[in-house]
């Protein structure tokens, strides 16, 4: 059964947001990581803009590549350079490895992301 | 979706062993037990095992055997001696693949068995029966009696010697087989995979098969998915129908030309592959390595510096055995020399490259 970690957003696409302050911290779950299995990369986006839907980045992983939608609308300040060479932290600490930090142009979207429980009930636990 | 898609005669095992399973070909498959990563290094390093009971088994007899099987094989097997494997591709008369498939002559005169595909075998059975006019044949599709499990690896034939209880299974070559049986029902053994490494493939009845299965797993075999068949056909260079083969890319265009004898009087195709061979063929199916991790997958534009399109990706890994992003890809062939420097599109980003050869992997049969 996957982890769902208390105190954080989800997206209906698995990512997870950590909020602090205007910054959301951006990572994938562990029902996401279990689905993907061994991530063999990352595709980290530029610093640059990014709307809550959008495309930001990939995870590579050895059957498939799945695309990263970002959970807000802000300005991606910093990426987890980390995972470059280590991707397989996604999937040993998935809720301890962002991917993305995003300083967020609108935080009333947080509002429209699940919080842990209803996140367990949309990924049927 | 699931209640049209066939069970092979391991499906129970899979599910008990906690295989994540999906549709594969009209079957539901195991895709992995453990992990492709664990599963393809157990068939480099040791030895693991594949459920390939959906593959189909066409078994032609009669008079006009040979000359039929001759007819719809690009390959010679005249003067090829019984107990011998040969591979080779069934062609619509313009070129195109039909399937590429394995042809074991039997010891017996006059009869061959043909192994395809599991995604054709509908097809493939409906094309023998079409072609077979004229011809004093039968040909009989008993692709549902029969089991198949493919044990591959460095300690393959130390596993089948043990668990066939059989010691002949060493003695037999690469692409060569022998006939036994199992339990009172017919088994082939045959020294033939589609790893790269050393290996058999073992054919008798469903019954006969989830035993096998059963006792080379007590041995300590790896079960492996359809994932990692993939990822070890793929360096091994070995086409698979459907990415590198189709009604639309001839053998020659895919690099496989050798398995179409021209002095062969006559086969289904013969013509335009002997014009391909001579004049060349407008596109090639070759190797890519990209130096970046990202991985080019099928379907992905192959690109020169200019951005102008020259090709698509029909495979593509992060090689697990090479640690290198490689791919297949069907490039114009002006573009296919090695070293050629070629760009891979993958989603917003171009990747720099270079063409080098389709066997990623040096391969490890037994020979």
């Amino acid at each position: 059964m996957s982890k769902v970690q208390e105190g954080l957003l989800y997206s209906e696409s698995h990512e997870w947001v950590r909020v602090e302050g205007p910054n959301a911290f951006v990572g994938i779950s562990d029902f996401a990581q279990e689905e993907m299995g061994d991530i063999t990369y990352v595709d980290l986006p530029d610093l640059d803009n990014v709307l809550k839907g959008e495309e930001f980045g990939a995870l590579e992983s050895v059957k498939a590549s799945s695309d990263l939608y970002s959970p807000v609308t802000g300005t991606v300040s910093e990426r987890n350079t980390d995972l470059e060479n280590a991707p397989e932290l996604l999937n040993e600490d998935p809720y301890g490895s962002w991917i993305i930090r995003i300083h967020m142009s609108n935080p009333a979207e947080l509002d429209e992301l699940m919080d842990a429980e209803a996140y367990a009930k949309f990924i049927g636990q | 979706m699931e209640e049209n898609l066939q069970k092979t005669c391991l499906y129970d095992s899979h599910v008990a062993l906690g295989a994540r399973m999906s549709p594969f070909a009209g079957f539901i498959m195991p895709i992995q037990y453990s992990n492709i990563i664990a599963e393809h290094q157990a068939v480099r390093r040791q030895v693991g095992m594949f459920d390939v009971s959906h593959m189909g088994e066409i078994f032609v007899c009669g008079p006009d055997a040979e000359r039929y099987v001759n007819h719809i094989f690009t390959n010679e097997i005249r003067g090829f001696a019984p107990g011998k494997v040969l591979y080779g591709m069934m062609l619509y008369p313009d070129g195109g693949v039909v399937d590429d498939l394995l042809v074991y002559r039997e010891v017996e005169a006059d009869h061959f068995l043909l192994v395809v595909n599991a995604a054709n075998i509908a097809k493939d059975y409906q094309w023998m029966l079409d072609q077979a006019a004229g011809f004093d044949v039968q040909v009989d599709n008993q692709s549902e009696a029969w089991g198949q499990i493919a044990v591959q690896g460095p300690e393959a034939e130390k596993k089948v010697v043990e668990v066939l209880g059989e010691a002949r299974a060493a003695g037999v070559g690469f692409y060569e087989f022998y006939d036994s049986t199992w339990k009172g029902s017919r088994m082939i053994v045959s020294r033939t995979g589609y790893t790269g490494e050393d290996g058999f493939e073992i054919y008798t009845s469903v019954e006969g098969t989830q035993e096998i299965w059963q006792l080379l797993l007590d041995a300590g075999v790896t079960p492996c998915g359809l994932g990692c068949r993939d990822t070890l056909r793929f360096e091994a260079g070995l086409p698979l129908y459907g990415d590198e083969l189709s009604a639309e890319i001839t053998p020659v265009e895919a690099g496989l030309g050798l398995f179409c004898k021209l002095d062969k009087d006559e086969f289904i195709g013969k013509d335009v592959i002997a014009r391909q061979k001579a004049e060349g063929t407008r596109k090639k199916l070759v190797g890519i390595e990209i130096a970046d991790r990202a991985v080019p997958r099928a379907g992905y534009p192959v690109e020169l510096e200019d951005g102008t399109q020259v090709g698509v990706v029909t495979t593509g890994y992060h090689s697990i055995s090479l640690d290198k992003s490689i791919c297949f890809a069907l490039v114009k062939t002006e573009c296919a020399a090695l070293g050629t420097p070629l760009w891979i599109r993958i989603r917003s980003r171009v990747f720099p490259g270079q063409v080098v050869k389709k066997r990623f992997y040096q391969t490890n049969y037994k020979k």
